[in-house]
């Protein structure tokens, strides 16, 4: 998507007077408003709390002050991260399996009801998840899951579905009959022609729906907020909502839980900005 | 698809029913999305309609049939009316806003052969960002007393401009709406950028010898090439404010005194606050109504400027 952009764009960099000022000007008028927050956080989070009361925001740290960032690393940090990592991949897992399963069944297998079926599913993307807090919510305290990680894989797993079906189906639809056939030939039936033919080419698209749901999921906040309410079971999200409570006026020491919170998915996307911005757009592009 | 649709209707019963055993794959297959999806998605759709027909507080079995006394309460309900005014204030402004600079910078980047990588890389930093630490950044930035932006306006003698940004009720919910869009304006430009990705550039080079100026390729030849992606993107924009829910909960929990109250903060009020779960699911379930329709008119809205263009 991008590398086609530069390339086609290198040669359109002659334009009139006027662009060539204004486009530079514009994109690093951008720059500065889609910079300056982050610059804000991470200022103030190495500045001690009395410094925040005393000099002006934008005047640096008298010097750097990482004390706030090892209360944090102290105070149960490590605790929210884990269930972060623990949810996340438990439900990546359910959701590539699941939908790909059903991917398959969709593109491939032939039975009355997959045109309906398949429209139904792909619906569930309009339905907004707030209805769904309620009953969802009376259904986690009766079935015992309520304050648990595990709480959230149902809602996790199910909301990712139809998105991730309807990516994966489009995409197995493009794989060749040919290879399914050679399969067949070989004595396979309909799982090993999944798992051996299909699983496997279907990479690209398997990636771009764990890239999608996983930064969702990542950064989730109502169903962690409202499905568990102990710290030692809340995800990292959560993290900063309860630090929030706890540190009160203490604005450095919030801010470096922000900071905290937010550096394993900006580590994530300094080593692959193209596969996770392609990722995220999947929902927009595709549907 | 429709080769196979044929063939699909043209199997005779005989063969369809001939074995079981050719069902079991498509079974196991399905099951386990079928019963997510069942579980967790339209059980709670259903369960919340019913709800809406219950009077109770969530708590024990003190529930009460009050069959639709709650729609008729809802009907009557100005906060909820006050909320749906808001959730559409949120879509104009999102679509106002958002789209045009999204384009802008769109085209922007699209012309900049140059740095203008690195500088994609950067615009798109706010979408990685969480609603929770998003709110509590932009809750400090807008703080009244230690706030930078008020520290600002004060330095270079604004002060009649310094404002209690979200405490006011004429401005809290245009506060939280312009952090909403720096939140989303990147994401409409990289869905423009591909869209100007298949924008054949020789169209570009044939109008600029026939004398045509960079605003009239813009305006006659690039949107109307981009029309199908705005169309797109006007849709998510509307929706995505129907339902919205994360950034006004976090900065003003639809405060002070409901200024900036969506449908969604005013449904989780009525329900985790006021252990109004019957009217909370009647809420929910309007909610759900009400974006359904909306999506339903944005897009046979768009569809006919589509026809008409």
């Amino acid at each position: 998507m991008n590398s086609s952009s530069t390339t086609v764009s290198s040669g359109k960099g002659r334009g009139s007077r006027l662009t060539r000022v204004s486009v530079p000007i514009l994109g690093l008028f951008w720059l500065v408003v889609t910079t300056l927050p982050f610059i804000f956080v991470v200022m103030t989070s190495l500045k001690s709390r009395q410094e925040t009361f005393t000099s002006p925001v934008w005047e640096l740290p008298k010097k750097l002050n990482f004390e706030n960032y090892i209360a944090v690393l102290h105070g149960g940090f490590w605790v929210y991260l884990r269930n972060s990592v623990f949810v996340l991949v438990l439900s990546i897992v359910l959701i590539l399996l699941i939908s790909s399963m059903a991917a398959y069944a969709f593109a491939r297998l032939r039975f009355r009801l997959n045109k309906p079926l398949f429209g139904l599913v792909v619906a569930g993307m309009i339905v907004p998840i707030h209805i769904t807090l309620i009953p969802i919510y009376l259904l986690t305290k009766n079935i015992g899951l309520y304050d648990t990680p595990f709480a959230l894989i149902g809602p996790y797993v199910a909301t990712a579905l139809p998105i991730s079906i309807f990516i994966l189906t489009e995409f197995m639809r493009q794989i060749p009959k040919e290879l399914e056939e050679a399969a067949k030939l070989d004595g396979c039936g309909a799982f090993g022609v999944f798992w051996k033919v299909f699983l496997p080419l279907s990479g690209p698209g398997l990636s771009t729906v764990a890239i999608y749901n996983g930064i969702g999921l990542w950064n989730e906040f109502i169903f962690a907020y409202l499905l568990t309410s102990s710290p030692a079971n809340r995800t990292l999200p959560l993290a900063i909502w309860d630090f929030q409570g706890q540190y009160t006026a203490n604005i450095p020491a919030i801010l470096s839980v922000v900071t905290l919170t937010s550096l394993p998915l900006i580590i994530a996307y300094a080593f692959g900005q193209e596969r996770i911005v392609k990722g995220m757009m999947a929902g927009a592009l595709k549907g | 698809m429709t080769f196979e649709d044929a063939q699909l209707t043209a199997v005779p019963h005989a063969e369809r029913f001939a074995s079981l055993k050719a069902a079991m794959p498509i079974v196991v297959f399905l099951v386990p999305a079928v019963l997510f999806l069942v579980v967790f998605l339209l059980y709670p759709l259903i369960s919340s309609f019913q709800l809406s027909l219950l009077d109770w507080n969530g708590l024990g079995t003190g529930e009460r049939f009050v069959g639709l006394d709650n729609w008729v309460r809802l009907a009557q309900d100005k906060l909820f009316w006050g909320a749906l005014r808001n959730n559409l204030a949120l879509a104009f402004f999102s679509v106002l806003f958002q789209i045009p600079i999204a384009l802008l910078l769109a085209v922007v980047l699209d012309e900049a052969s140059k740095g203008s990588r690195i500088l994609k890389i950067l615009y798109f930093l706010p979408l990685l960002m969480s609603s929770v630490a998003l709110g509590v950044v932009f809750k400090n930035i807008y703080d009244p007393n230690f706030g930078p932006i008020n520290a600002f306006l004060s330095a270079v003698h604004l002060d009649a401009l310094v404002h209690d940004w979200l405490g006011d009720p004429r401005l809290a919910l245009g506060s939280v709406i312009v952090v909403i869009c720096w939140q989303n304006i990147p994401f409409y430009m990289v869905l423009f950028l591909a869209g100007l990705s298949s924008f054949p550039s020789e169209l570009g080079e044939a109008a600029r010898l026939d004398g045509a100026s960079e605003s009239t390729i813009f305006w006659r030849i690039k949107l109307p090439f981009l029309q199908g992606t705005v169309r797109t993107a006007i849709t998510l924009a509307i929706v995505g404010s129907m339902r919205y829910f994360d950034l006004i909960f976090i900065m003003t929990d639809g405060g002070p005194e409901g200024s900036s109250e969506l449908m969604a903060t005013y449904m989780f009020r009525t329900v985790f606050s006021s252990f109004q779960l019957g009217y909370g699911s009647t809420v929910a379930s309007a909610m759900f109504l009400i974006v359904i329709l909306v999506a339903a008119i944005t897009m046979r809205l768009t569809r006919r400027y589509e026809t008409e263009v």
